[in-house]
């Protein structure tokens, strides 16, 4: 579903590196600057110096693992969705999302580190997700609230990504970004026609919407001032735009949507600027956000022991796949023989 | 020509029951490639339902729709096999709790995709051309489902010791559920009359050579039956049903005015 728009150090209480000068190979190194200068793509055979290769995997490998615990809060609605119509449309993104996981985790194979190794770290707990995906999804409306907010804010992040200057990852991105449009508008959709039931449903997408709208804001990340790795992410064009200016569209593009839709978004400072020419807003709760990435929020332990359990419990259907297809070539190699 | 509502509901409720079951693991599946695959095999299942019900409405009439007939009908209305809502594990009464056993979901998906490439197929010449539409789209879904089915079936019998014994239990645990197909009921037997039905009876022996085959190079064993015919198809169930149908229509339930 979703990138986290700016860099969180996987491990617990690690600083992001810093951005070391690569003494790699001056060489390489001028034509690697030269190409990312000019805007052009670096391929997974090019030359690329360690760090911009780590960031890469760091980045890619945390957004496969939130589109991957992303199918967790809304597939929590799957078998009691209202009517048959929403049910399919909500299986059919969740589905959606474990694709993206899947083209993700390619596009971090292509820099040389396997799906295993990657999964270990989300399991290990070392390797981060998007945080929004700690919060409960406790009514139905919270699966339109999610393709609405969630979705609309993914698409502001990832757009820019589809032309990150890593090859692999500006492809997975245009093709994800389309499919993240139409949970949007679905979501979007679903919220509308909610809108126009009982005054229960009414009630039950306004809960929604105080519950996810800050939370949902505070996925760009911290204020531009307090991103020490968006300077180098700029650098090397795997971040285009900053956290704050991110947001700051996201707000705008999202209150006309709330008027339609007839709900209030939960800030009393939420208002027009005709100075800016942008919606001024209130202040985040950094520390909540903080402590949830941190592994405090609601579900952090229910989701990532959800992850590790299906992995666990699958393993003997992994090794039984294995166990064949080994069996079978054996055989193939007897005839052949 | 029209076919007897409590056949197409029949087709429907297995539809969307193993729909509803099929999606139970997204998110939890072994691999994230299953993952995708069963809300595939789910996301077909309920795009089946949702056309027989359709049919169904349209033939009743009133305020009758798909969702009135999906979410609104208590346990003893549903004409599905029994197979088709047991829970993912072996036999347990109805409250209790255990770890979905992927073995069990593969057998199940396998042994209903053997019969319904098979009905699909011979209802596509249905006297009613709406049935056979719905039959011509469901054939190739369905078989679909079989392959992947049968794919891991094999694997997973000539897998490792593990998969050969969690699967030999799962075929073990459901294959005297499949008696119920070869039953007839009142239903089955008037849209038979009426050439709008394939008599499920004729099919046997292609399903048996289907399973035969399968179980033979999954290197498993095929468990004579004796036993309790279920008859859940006539609306007898098992504990089972109640608990799927609470949980999926639970929702549509709290608001019966509500707009979805
Ligand atoms: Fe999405
Ligand atoms: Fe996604």
């Amino acid at each position: 579903m979703y990138t986290q728009s700016f860099s969180v150090a996987d491990a617990p209480g690690q600083k992001p590196a810093a951005p070391t000068l690569s003494t790699e190979n001056p060489e390489e190194m001028a034509r690697f600057d030269a190409r990312i200068d000019a805007d052009g793509r670096i391929e997974p055979q090019d030359w690329m110096p360690e760090a911009y290769r780590k960031t890469l995997v760091r980045q890619i490998s945390q957004h496969a693992h939130s589109e991957i615990v992303g199918m967790l809060p809304e597939g929590n609605w799957i078998s009691r969705a209202p009517s048959l119509k929403r049910k399919a449309i909500l299986i059919a993104k969740v589905q959606d999302e474990g694709g993206h996981g899947l083209y993700l985790y390619s596009a971090a194979e292509t820099l040389g580190t396997s799906r295993d190794q990657l999964l270990e770290g989300l399991h290990s707990g070392r390797a981060k997700y998007s945080s929004i995906f700690n919060y409960p999804t406790l009514t139905w409306a919270d699966v339109g609230v999610i393709g609405w907010l969630v979705d609309g804010a993914a698409i502001m992040n990832q757009i820019p990504l589809c032309r990150c200057s890593y090859g692999p990852y500006a492809r997975a991105m245009v093709r994800v970004c389309k499919e993240e449009s139409f949970h949007q508008r679905q979501g979007y959709e679903a919220l509308l026609v909610m809108m126009t039931g009982t005054e229960a449903q009414k009630a039950m997408v306004q809960d929604a919407v105080n519950r996810w709208w800050w939370k949902c804001l505070a996925m760009f990340g911290p204020p531009d001032a307090d991103s020490p790795n968006s300077a180098q992410g700029m650098r090397w064009g795997i971040k285009r735009i900053s956290n704050d200016d991110l947001r700051q569209k996201f707000v705008d593009a999202t209150v006309p949507q709330a008027k339609v839709l007839g709900i209030t978004l939960p800030d009393p400072d939420l208002k027009w600027n005709e100075a800016r020419q942008h919606y001024d807003y209130g202040q985040i709760d950094w520390a909540e956000f903080w402590n949830t990435v941190e592994g405090n929020g609601p579900c952090n332990k229910e989701r990532l022991s959800t992850r590790v359990k299906a992995h666990t419990d699958g393993q003997w259907v992994r090794d039984a796949a294995l166990a064949y297809t080994r069996k079978q070539q054996e055989r193939a190699m007897k005839e052949a023989a | 020509m029209s076919t007897p509502i409590d056949y197409l509901l029949h087709l429907a409720d297995n539809a969307v029951v193993l729909g509803q079951r099929n999606a139970e693991w997204c998110g939890h599946g072994p691999i994230l490639e299953e993952d995708l695959a069963l809300a595939n095999v789910s996301l077909d299942l309920i795009g089946q339902a949702r056309l027989l019900y359709q049919r169904v409405a349209e033939l009743k009439g009133g305020d009758a729709s798909e969702d009135q007939l999906a979410y609104f009908r208590d346990a003893h209305e549903f004409r599905n096999y029994t197979l088709l809502e047991l829970p993912h594990h072996g036999p347990l009464v109805g409250y209790a709790a255990a770890d979905r056993d992927y073995a069990t979901t593969i057998v199940r998906n396998f042994l209903y995709s053997a019969l319904m490439v098979l009905v699909w197929d011979g209802l596509q010449n249905s006297a009613d051309a709406g049935l056979a539409a719905i039959a011509a789209k469901s054939v190739k879904e369905t078989s679909y489902h079989l392959h992947h089915a049968r794919d891991w079936l094999v694997r997973m019998g000539d897998g490792t010791d593990e998969s050969h014994a969690r699967v030999q239990a799962a075929v073990d645990h459901l294959m005297p559920y499949t008696e119920e197909f070869w039953t007839t009921s009142p239903a089955e037997g008037a849209a038979v009359a009426a050439h709008v039905a394939v008599d499920v009876w004729a099919l046997r022996p292609a399903w048996d050579a289907m399973v035969n085959d399968a179980l033979a190079e999954a290197t498993l064993s095929r468990p004579n039956f004796h036993g309790y015919v279920t008859e859940g198809k006539v609306g007898l169930h098992s504990e089972h049903l109640g608990f799927l149908l609470a949980e999926m229509q639970s929702l549509a339930r709290a608001h019966p005015d509500g707009r979805w």
